[in-house]
């Protein structure tokens, strides 16, 4: 049982760790985009790494003998699946927002995806003609 | 078995990203930036309630964390929608 409670607190240095720096992240980068990576990226990494190690406490107590150590890793699984399906999700609907609001990227010089909707419309038109 | 000081610790720890976000929302020139911040303390928090339920052994928070991190992607996705300018 104590090479698991090594393991857990192991998962939980790195967690808060990665958690931590995507703070950091989100204060120190010059822009939206570069912000979005820390602030999202960083935050999805240290809570899978925060949750599989409350996992591995739900297990540690249902082997103990208490079953309410089952539901608790069950739900925390839950929970995980939960944050990995919604957090990228999030995060490209908020960079797709952002650029079509007209944000620019940092020192951004040539915006190649600008001219991508007004490109496709013309050679459309050139096409029906 | 892990004792219930660790998670109330790593707790403590999770507070600097939470503040460092915040300080972000206040401070971020445009929309989106705040948008971030917002994202980003959703899901320390979502983290947050996970600990708090393995730490006082009751399942019901961490029920409560599934239902607000469905919630918060859904309202995250609204507010991306009205910042496009878009029809909904």
């Amino acid at each position: 049982m104590e090479y698991l409670d090594i393991l857990i607190i192991i998962y939980f240095v790195i967690g808060v760790f990665f958690n931590v720096l995507g703070g950091v992240g989100l204060i120190r980068f010059p822009d939206v985009y570069t912000r979005l990576h820390a602030g999202t990226k960083c935050t999805t990494f240290g809570s899978i790494f925060l949750t599989l190690a409350v996992i591995f406490i739900g297990l540690e107590i249902w082997s103990n003998g208490d079953v309410n150590g089952s539901v608790l890793a069950f739900h925390t699984g839950a929970a995980l699946v939960a944050i990995l399906l919604t957090n990228p999700t999030g995060a490209h609907a908020i960079a797709r927002a952002a650029h079509r609001s007209g944000v620019k990227p940092f020192g951004a010089v040539v915006d190649d995806l600008e001219k991508t909707p007004a490109k496709a419309k013309s050679s459309k038109k050139e096409a029906e003609k | 078995m892990i004792d219930s000081t660790y998670l109330y610790v790593v707790l403590l720890f999770l507070f600097i990203p939470v503040i460092l976000a915040i300080i972000r929302i206040i401070k971020g020139p445009t929309a989106p930036d705040r948008v971030v911040g917002l994202d980003t303390v959703n899901t320390i928090v979502i983290v947050g309630m996970v600990l708090f339920g393995a730490a006082l052994r009751e399942v019901i928070y961490i029920d409560v964390a599934i239902v607000y991190a469905l919630l918060s992607f859904i309202s995250t996705l609204f507010i991306a929608k009205y910042l496009e300018g878009g029809e909904f």
